[in-house]
């Protein structure tokens, strides 16, 4: 295969090479057992596995575990605007207080459901997105394939968060719903080529053509035969575009385009109303930050590893 | 070849058509629309359907979609209501153009001159202590957002230890003479060093930080390609003739490995645009991005409306010339 050079070229590549492995047969075991015995031994894997499962535990059982309700003002009344806008630490306030008297531990706890929520939704949207798209490139073919991939490819050839931040500004109030949908987007066309490949693979293989062969129907081929093979690239994609949303969440939330309410604490938008407090108070910003950088290193070191171990080229 | 190029334009042109609907559509979706905002809410009908029919509101949708193109064709967008009110948006963004220029090549500059040593170094001695620090470095600067970098440079460089400017692209009170708009050229064509030296001082901290994406991508792709290289056919067969190591990995192994490089330095200039946003934002430093920003901030559409097309136009353009550079180059890829 050729380069393209293009940004939008490079980004189908490796959209390519990713659905690609797939439809490797390879003798003996499976394409994901074996995958498997190498990520149970990568420390790599196990790493970003552990900061995984500690954040979605954290995230399930925050609102249990936070020592003080995080819409709750408590501090409230040492805020002081002019002296001290942002109450330090004290007993039972470990990280102290937001500049309206928020506890800031509970808040950080709490937050993490919130952009848990925006990752874990934007890529299921933006996977349900491009399973519909995918589908109808990969099963259908010649023209619908053509005109599907033709937007597909539209959409990868500008920046992602240029697009990601035009759709958030166009919607009439910024929003939580409105972030999601802007991040779901950004991601239909990766998932839409990434399924279409696999599929396409897929169709000239021995398992498809012996279910043609006895007559199974098209959809049924699609539903029960290609489709749950092409799932192991999609997943891994998954990991990594969950990743890609937290951080393009929380770059949107700093932009003003988050949700405006804060009773719910998410930590982009944390993040962004830290910065009027930037200079005298930077632990603000570097919690939620911190947090940020933590959970999207977790899964990326998760999708990374994993698309390492689905690489024929790598496994042994 | 020519049929290469003009398949690439009709892309180029699918995307913007493509775009300029979203905005067109946006801007009438706009609560009140354009007459409630001039006339105010409580405008007699009579003065409404006047101005509506002087606007060209009352023609069919596509009539008024063609008349923005072709109006946005001439550049002609209204004028700025906020981020530099009574300019005309298309001057705005003549304007903020060049900070931004500026600030994408320094960083481009930064990127490419570590991040090809280290790829090179890394791959050469991969699985040692360095190779794999600069591994983990490398995803860690995929994971920290580019704001976070942004602000962490500020907070530290610019206001702990005070060794750079915190915001703006040039101190005021030196007065520069303005030629190109590019400040650092400006001071040096016309010897006004202290002017070029400001200048600078002012754009090292957002090009570090905004350098940090493409830096990623540069590092990882020199070190895959290097590692494919050494391990290619010919560099064997080199090795075999009994050239010295020096040769081989200059001339073998450098030479072939540099390819895929260049095309990602190519690319990575158009996500810089995307980076700028928030880069810029941090250090309120003036150009495309900032006023991005800004102009969504402060709900002036004119100026927010030519931004996005005219970034998105820049980022198809470059791609349409790396991609027909390529073609020139590599015959291979004409034929797709």
């Amino acid at each position: 295969m050729t380069t393209e050079p293009s940004y939008a070229g490079r980004r189908k590549e490796r959209i390519d090479a990713l659905a690609a492995h797939s439809f490797d047969e390879t003798a003996g075991v499976s394409l994901i057992v074996s995958a498997w015995r190498r990520l149970r031994r990568d420390p790599v894997f196990l790493f970003g596995l552990g900061i995984t499962v500690v954040f979605i535990v954290l995230a399930v059982i925050s609102p249990w575990i936070a020592p003080h309700d995080p819409a709750a003002a408590p501090l409230l009344d040492k805020v002081r605007p002019q002296t001290n806008p942002v109450p330090g630490p004290e007993p039972g306030f470990p990280l102290g207080a937001d500049d309206r008297g928020r506890d800031l531990l509970s808040r950080l706890l709490v937050g993490s459901r919130q952009t848990l929520v925006v990752g874990v939704f934007a890529t299921i949207f933006g996977l349900i997105g491009g399973l519909f798209l995918g589908i109808l490139a990969g099963s259908f073919g010649g023209a619908v394939d053509s005109v599907v991939m033709r937007i597909v490819d539209v959409m990868l050839s500008v920046p992602s968060l240029l697009l990601a931040f035009t759709i958030a500004a166009l919607a009439p109030r910024p929003s939580q719903t409105t972030l999601i949908i802007a991040i779901a987007i950004i991601q239909v066309p990766i998932f839409a080529r990434l399924l279409r490949g696999s599929m396409l693979g897929q169709r000239s293989s021995d398992h498809v053509l012996a279910a043609r062969a006895l007559g199974v129907k098209k959809s049924a081929i699609v539903f029960r035969h290609v489709l749950p093979n092409s799932m192991g690239p999609v997943i891994v994609q998954a990991t990594l575009v969950l990743a890609i949303a937290i951080i393009d969440a929380a770059a949107l939330s700093f932009l003003g385009l988050g949700s405006p309410d804060d009773r719910q604490p998410e930590w982009g938008q944390m993040l962004g109303r830290s910065q009027e407090f930037i200079y005298d108070h930077p632990h603000l910003a570097v919690y939620p930050a911190l947090c940020i950088i933590t959970v999207a290193l977790g899964f990326t070191l998760m999708g990374e590893s994993m698309r390492e171990a689905l690489d024929p080229k790598t496994r042994r | 070849m020519v049929r290469f190029i003009v398949r690439r334009m009709l892309q180029m042109a699918g995307v913007l058509v493509v775009l300029s609907m979203l905005l067109f559509v946006w801007l009438k979706a706009l609560p009140g629309g354009p007459v409630s905002a001039i006339l105010g809410e409580r405008a007699t009908p009579e003065r409404r359907a006047a101005l509506e029919a002087a606007l060209g509101l009352d023609q069919p949708v596509y009539v008024q979609y063609l008349r923005f193109v072709e109006r946005a064709l001439h550049g002609e967008f209204g004028a700025s209501t906020a981020v530099l009110p009574g300019e005309d948006a298309f001057q705005v963004f003549l304007i903020r153009l060049p900070a931004t220029i500026e600030l994408a090549i320094f960083a481009m500059v930064l990127a490419v001159a570590l991040g090809i040593p280290l790829g090179y170094f890394a791959a050469r001695r991969k699985g040692s202590p360095l190779d794999s620090g600069a591994v983990v470095f490398s995803l860690i600067g995929v994971a920290v957002p580019v704001f976070f970098t942004a602000f962490l440079l500020k907070y530290f460089v610019a206001v702990e230890w005070q060794l750079l400017p915190v915001s703006g692209r040039q101190d005021p009170s030196l007065d520069a003479t303005r030629v190109t708009g590019l400040f650092i050229l400006d001071g040096l064509l016309t010897r006004e060093w202290d002017a070029a030296w400001d200048a600078l001082r002012h754009l090292i901290l957002p090009a570090v930080a905004l350098a940090t994406i493409p830096f990623a991508i540069i590092f990882r792709i020199t070190r895959a390609s290097v590692l494919d290289t050494m391990d290619a056919d010919f560099v064997r067969t080199a090795e075999a003739k009994g050239l010295t190591a020096s040769v081989i990995r200059s001339r073998h192994v450098l030479r072939n490995a540099m390819l895929p490089v260049v095309t990602v330095i190519g690319l990575s200039l158009g996500g810089l645009l995307a980076g700028a946003i928030l880069t810029e934002t941090v250090f309120s430093f003036p150009g495309i991005g900032d006023a991005i920003y800004q102009s969504q901030r402060d709900k002036d559409y004119a100026v927010l409306t030519v931004l996005i097309l005219a970034s998105a136009a820049i980022f198809v353009i470059i791609n349409l010339l790396v991609d027909i550079a390529y073609a020139v180059l590599d015959p291979r890829i004409r034929t797709r």
